[in-house]
């Protein structure tokens, strides 16, 4: 699961902060821990030759959160152009975060050292109280330095990346795995049925490090507490869950042209030249 | 642990496959190669002596054999040149002229798009700056460094150290000088050398690899740091390969170290270092690991072999990734050519 921002529980009792439920409230906590002197967020999308992916998965949890999953679904087929007015107005949201000097890049610098600084480590500055905030999926929490409780009351946790609007519904960015058969046999279907049902994914979830958003999934089974949030998210009825988008485009775009334009986007380039040059690589 | 070889059969197995076939295909290569010269040895043996016993003329060795000697020889050569250079080469040039999945003709799309987009003219321009400056001060700086430390009292111990990154891979030397460029915020710990001598001396951090030109130069760099090693060998060679008698000839009638130089040094080396030039050209062109490591091509950095890679193997696009490299073959040739023509010369010579 991807839309999560990650925190200090520890930090924020002692500071009287709370966990933001909407987007406008995220706003307002961010500025009030700008102003106390520290740099709300920490960021980083460095990632040898995938460069850039981190901020991809900004812009889809910010095009679900501005748009429709409607339209979201239509921008990964291209459906809507990329330099559409809609995807301008959720670059330019995560923009408000990513592109703000007041917000970033606490503990490394700049904006612009977003783009080299590794996402492995771009969280990191949250142990050492020099950043409050960073959006990261669930993965990250075995990225922290050995020795980080990763809990609600330990040293690290996440929340839910709030939406805009929580009425019209809690959406969800995620990742996932796919079992794809290639043969239609008896014993390869027996398979498919079991690793879709619910004994599967309770045995597979008391290993750990997986979700599943199997409603048979019993909560008691998962034994990580980010995991455990990311099992009762994707469970809530009021959830819309969309894939990866930039998973969902052409390699061209969605591993190339779209990690290239989130790079110079945060280097400085303006969204609207950044969305015409991916446009006009989609595979024609 | 203990060696299981039980568990290990299936390895050993192919171990001894492996060997086997090799012993077998390099054999019956060797036997080959001196069964059929035996055998025709003996054929001509055979009819110089029916020839003398009949007292006709000795017959004259027909040409023809000495062609399918030939031919035996070159065969292996061949057949390894045509599977792994020509036919390949053939292909991508066909691709070339294909769409992203190798289906349907598309003329010279992809040649267009590559001088019409402007983010792989910047990657030619890019190589260029590469192909015009790795040589040159690489060349440069070997020379220099080899006429300096000739003869000296450390001579070898100097040209060890400058030959030493020659060892390390082009992939290592990138990441050890990512470190060097690393960046961390003012007021934080420096991790990367450059930046903390620029905090030390009162400077503020900087980003060294985004903004380009400066990016693409202190790429650059890191590749004048491997090969200036293999410039000065070679170099140095050279120049102690200068016959004594010219050297002391000029000494006699009394050149300054600069008339030594230009005047005896240059022109005896002349040779080596049109073949450093070149070898490092042909290296440069193809530049690839340190782009690919260091930064991806990312903030304007791209070369031609690091574009070609990208479209064809990560984005799909075969078509554009053929056309790079069919261009890159193309910058490629004449050089080689050049090269060849020089050695012929020099052979005639």
């Amino acid at each position: 699961m991807k839309s999560f921002v990650w925190y200090s529980p520890k930090t924020f009792k002692e500071k009287g902060w709370t966990v933001p439920t909407t987007w406008d409230e995220l706003i307002a906590l961010s500025d009030k821990i700008a102003a106390s002197g520290t740099k709300p967020w920490c960021a980083g999308i460095e990632s040898g030759d995938a460069t850039g992916w981190p901020a991809t998965d900004w812009i889809e949890d910010l095009m679900l959160r501005t748009q429709t999953p409607e339209v979201y679904d239509q921008w990964t087929t291209h459906g809507v152009a990329f330099n559409d007015p809609k995807v301008a107005e959720a670059l330019d949201k995560a923009g408000q975060i990513l592109k703000n000097e007041k917000y970033v890049n606490g503990g490394f610098g700049g904006v612009k050292s977003i783009a080299t600084t590794s996402f492995q480590e771009a969280g990191t500055p949250i142990t050492t109280g020099k950043c409050a905030l960073h959006r990261q999926a669930s993965f990250y929490a075995n990225q922290w330095p050995e020795g980080t409780k990763v809990a609600e009351d330990g040293d690290v946790f996440a929340f839910y990346f709030p939406a805009v609007d929580p009425a019209k519904g809690k959406p969800v960015l995620g990742g996932g795995e796919f079992v794809a058969a290639f043969a239609d046999r008896a014993e390869v279907q027996a398979v498919q049925t079991y690793l879709a049902s619910g004994e599967y994914a309770n045995s597979r979830a008391k290993i750990g490090d997986w979700v599943s958003a199997n409603k048979k999934l019993d909560l008691a089974n998962v034994p990580n507490p980010v995991d455990k949030l990311s099992v009762q998210i994707l469970q809530d009825p009021k959830t819309v869950f969309r894939f990866d988008g930039s998973d969902l485009m052409p390699a061209a775009v969605g591993a190339g042209t779209f990690w290239k334009g989130m790079v110079d986007w945060i280097n400085g380039k303006d969204t609207a030249t950044v969305l015409q040059g991916i446009e006009s690589s989609w595979p024609k | 642990m203990e060696f299981d070889f039980a568990a290990e059969q299936p390895k050993l197995l192919m171990l001894m496959y492996g060997l086997i076939a090799f012993v077998a295909v390099v054999g019956g290569l060797l036997l080959l190669l001196d069964a059929v010269p035996a055998w025709f040895a003996r054929r001509r043996e055979a009819q110089l002596v029916a020839a003398s016993a009949s007292g006709a003329p000795l017959p004259r060795r027909p040409k023809p054999r000495e062609g399918m000697f030939a031919f035996f020889f070159l065969l292996p050569a061949v057949l390894l040149l045509l599977v792994g250079l020509v036919v390949p080469a053939i292909r991508t040039m066909l691709l070339s002229f294909m769409d992203g999945s190798s289906v349907d003709w598309v003329g010279f799309r992809n040649y267009t798009w590559m001088f019409s987009d402007d983010s792989i003219v910047r990657v030619l321009i890019n190589t260029l700056v590469w192909v015009l400056l790795v040589p040159l001060i690489t060349t440069a700086f070997g020379l220099l460094y080899a006429v300096l430390v000739d003869r000296a009292r450390f001579e070898s111990v100097a040209k060890s150290l400058i030959f030493m990154p020659m060892a390390i891979s082009f992939v290592g030397a990138a990441i050890i000088w990512k470190f060097v460029y690393a960046f961390r915020g003012d007021g934080q710990e420096q991790i990367g050398l450059l930046n903390q001598i620029v905090v030390s001396l009162g400077g503020e951090p900087k980003q060294w690899l985004l903004d380009p030109p400066l990016n693409t130069l202190l790429l650059i760099v890191i590749m004048i740091w491997i090969q200036a090693g293999f410039a000065m060998v070679v170099l140095s060679a050279a120049i102690k390969a200068i016959p004594a008698d010219i050297v002391e000839a000029a000494r006699l009638d009394g050149v300054s170290p600069w008339q030594m130089f230009w005047q005896i040094t240059m022109p005896s080396i002349r040779p080596a270092l049109i073949v450093v030039v070149v070898t490092l050209s042909i290296a440069t062109l193809k530049v690839f690991d340190i782009v690919r490591t260091a930064t991806n091509g990312n903030y304007d950095t791209s070369v031609i072999a690091n574009e070609m890679y990208n479209q064809a193997f990560r984005y799909g696009e075969n078509g554009q990734g053929s056309a790079l490299a069919v261009f890159l073959f193309v910058l490629v040739v004449p050089i080689v050519i050049y090269q060849i023509r020089n050695l012929r010369q020099q052979r005639e010579g």
